[in-house]
């Protein structure tokens, strides 16, 4: 794809157990090489307005992260576009306000995402620690592969726009 | 549609704030600080191979990575009593300037300024109007009546469309809001231009820490950037000369908007320099060091007791014995297993016993650090007021404009006692910001000069002895003195305490029973409308506390007037 602008945005804490999912899955992304050169992977932590200028004028950006599913620990969810920063302001994610700030300021400056998905874990632990609980790690594979298929699904959609133009 | 549901303690940033007042005849009379949630985050590190430990507190906070990275290798450089590359201190140096300044343009404008600017107000105002007034103030280039313009119809536009976003949990329209239209716009303007501006701040910290939020390039005993200057992959000429270019960029904005912006709203709330003073013993740390061994430094620390600046006690190096030997945390009002009295940081034991909030016991995740026995306020003004005490013209020459524009547009005259206030800690940020700018430029200067010497040197390799070692590191962070103490036993990591700033300034009532900070600042606070303390905000948010804050007012009486959560 020429000129298409993918981030995949891992966010979460480290030291929280499976808070940190997010990122633990973007870390396996990279070391795995499975995302195409061209999509950018970026470690948010917890951090908001210090990712502004990675995340401009997206064409697709996918956040992966710990999300109350509504189902038991390891569940996995997709959500888009505007169901995002309300599900978030429901307290979905334990950090809504980083993101939310952040989606509200690109808003704000006319740069926000083409598209935003959302991919999430139900976290089965959450405390101090560095690694991720059984139930997560069983799962994390899984998302991986609906993160890889969200980016490629993006080109293919993006190669059929070319083609009808 | 998605459950609500609460885990605690839990944060991903250092810790969600509480805030109860008691107010009686419509001021704040008495106050508590709670952090809710557990900060036992040290003992993750027990253990561990003291080189990790930098990347590891790095993910403490959300906001302040860097600044636990930095005072971690410090900690344990002043463990091994190391001396490190020039070259990586000017690095380190670099990337604590320009750390310093994203966060101190973020504070003001994007998680301060709308305490005191009314959006909804500036959809009353003329930009042309607002244009002669930015003018008259301030030679910044884009404030011209187009910019104020656009401004107007993208906030039009905004509050037609019944999506505030991100400006929807303000106080607008509040008594206490008193900037008129053309003032409020011009900040909004300001407001969106920092957006871009600080990250230009923080591209400078991408390119040495080779990548941001998390830098990637510290080391125990210096920083991991090879430089060479032909070279595409490492520390080249090219990646230096656009550092130099954002260094130029944001000097402009600090001095020609950010400062000027502070004074105009300190002109406005001249009443604000009367509030929020709180505890007047100051703390800072010296930092930027200059030489491998950490013996001089561009800015100063020292220890002021009681507001009084001609009893500063100085502090001048790593490992300084005065501010080794004085700190001390208690936990009587705090939610830790405790009866041991005040323990010193390489003491310090970090077990949670959680009881309920108990405004006479313990009520906080927090601990109540005293210097020399008494609590300490940390931060920028903190840092100003130490450059007052020991006539450091560099610091001192961006006071006196500041209170030369504040006296030029209010036509007031504030007095330098007018410092210890809330507004007071918001012109000693832009002070602070305006001097780290300057610093930035110096310590690129310093680092293009010894490699133009030859010295291209930025790695010492740590060695670890048998036995036991213990050290501590302090930096002089964004929101005031950060200090990490470790304690390691043959190479392994046996106790570590991180005593963070907002330690300092959040903290409950300390073993003798007197209030931290943030407590005592709120104390006389008048409010308007109780049910919309937005005082209490401007106060707390002044100290720039890392996170949005839960403020809870009960009145005299114990009951609930409101609840409120605000960010």
């Amino acid at each position: 794809m020429i000129g298409r602008r993918i981030v995949v945005l891992g966010v979460g804490n480290l030291i929280m157990g499976d808070e940190g999912l997010g990122v633990r899955c973007i870390e396996r992304l990279e070391a795995a090489g499975s995302l195409p050169a061209d999509v950018t992977i970026v470690d948010g932590g917890t951090s908001t307005n210090e990712l502004l200028g990675d995340l401009e004028n997206l064409d697709l950006l996918v956040i992966v992260d710990a999300v109350v599913t509504g189902g038991g620990p390891g569940s996995l969810i997709r959500l888009e576009g505007a169901r995002i920063p309300s599900a978030l302001s429901n307290k979905l994610s334990p950090h809504q306000h980083g993101i939310n700030d952040l989606l509200a300021h690109l808003e704000l400056l006319d740069r926000a995402p083409g598209r935003v998905v959302l991919h999430g874990a139900m976290p089965a632990r959450i405390e101090l620690g560095m690694d991720l609980s059984p139930e997560v790690e069983a799962v994390l594979p899984e998302l991986m592969a609906r993160v890889v298929a969200e980016v490629a699904g993006a080109a293919e959609a993006a190669g059929v726009e070319r083609a009808r133009a | 549609m998605a459950q609500r549901i609460v885990i605690d303690p839990i944060t991903r940033i250092e810790g969600h704030l509480r805030i109860d007042c008691e107010v009686d005849g419509g001021k704040v009379t008495d106050a508590w600080a709670s952090g809710t949630m557990w900060r036992g985050v040290e003992q993750i590190l027990l253990g561990r191979d003291p080189r990790d430990a930098w990347a590891i507190t790095q993910r403490f906070c959300g906001v302040c990575t860097t600044v636990h990275a930095i005072a971690s290798v410090r900690a344990v450089e002043n463990a091994l009593q190391m001396a490190v590359p020039k070259n990586a201190q000017y690095i380190r140096n670099l990337m604590i300037a320009a750390h310093a300044i994203h966060d101190e343009i973020v504070h003001f404008y994007h998680l301060s300024a709308l305490d005191w600017v009314d959006v909804t107000s500036a959809l009353k105002a003329d930009p042309k109007a607002t244009a002669d007034l930015a003018e008259s103030l301030s030679a910044w280039p884009h404030n011209g009546v187009q910019v104020q313009t656009a401004t107007k119809e993208r906030l039009a536009t905004l509050v037609g469309s019944g999506q505030l976003g991100i400006f929807a949990n303000g106080y607008w329209g509040h008594p206490a809001m008193k900037l008129p239209p053309e003032v409020n716009l011009l900040a909004v303007t300001h407001y969106l231009q920092a957006l871009d501006v600080q990250r230009k701040a923080n591209k400078i910290v991408a390119i040495l820490g080779s990548k941001t939020p998390h830098i990637q390039n510290v080391a125990v005993g210096g920083v991991s950037n090879p430089i060479a200057l032909n070279s595409q992959s490492v520390l080249s000429i090219e990646r230096l000369l656009a550092i130099k270019e954002y260094i130029d960029e944001l000097k402009q904005f600090i001095t020609q908007v950010y400062v000027v912006d502070v004074a105009a709203i300190a002109a406005f709330y001249p009443e604000w320099t009367t509030y929020g003073k709180g505890v007047t013993s100051y703390l800072a740390a010296p930092d930027f060091p200059l030489d491998e061994k950490g013996t001089k430094f561009v800015t100063n620390g020292g220890y002021i007791p009681d507001g009084n600046l001609a009893a500063l006690k100085p502090i001048t190096t790593f490992g300084d014995a005065l501010l080794r030997d004085n700190v001390a945390e208690s936990v009587k009002h705090s939610w830790y297993q405790g009866g041991k009295g005040p323990l010193h940081p390489y003491k310090g034991e970090t077990v949670a016993e959680y009881t309920d909030f108990q405004e006479k016991g313990k009520y906080s995740f927090v601990k109540s650090p005293t210097f020399d026995g008494k609590p300490a306020q940390v931060g920028p003004l903190a840092r100003v007021l130490v450059a007052a005490a020991t006539n450091d013209e560099a610091i001192v020459k961006h006071l006196t404009r500041v209170l030369a524009l504040v006296e030029a547009v209010g036509k007031i005259k504030v007095p330098l006692e007018g410092l210890h206030s809330t507004i007071g800690r918001h012109a000693a940020r832009a002070v602070m910001c305006a001097r780290n700018v300057e610093i930035l430029e110096d310590q690129w200067n310093l680092l293009m000069a010894n490699i133009a010497s030859g010295d291209v040197h930025t790695f010492e390799k740590p060695v670890f002895p048998a036995g036991e070692i213990q050290g501590f590191g302090f930096h002089e962070a964004p929101r005031g003195m950060l200090s990490h103490w470790i304690v390691i036993t043959k190479g392994k990591i046996t106790n570590y305490q991180a005593v963070v700033p907002t330690t300092w300034n959040a903290a409950p009532r300390n073993e003798r029973d007197e209030m931290g900070p943030y407590e005592s600042s709120l104390i006389g606070t008048p409010l308007a409308d109780p049910e919309r303390p937005l005082e209490v905000l401007r106060t707390i948010h002044s100290f720039d506390p890392c996170l949005a804050c839960a403020v809870h007012l009960v009145d005299p009486d114990k009951r609930d007037i409101v609840q409120v959560r605000a960010l």
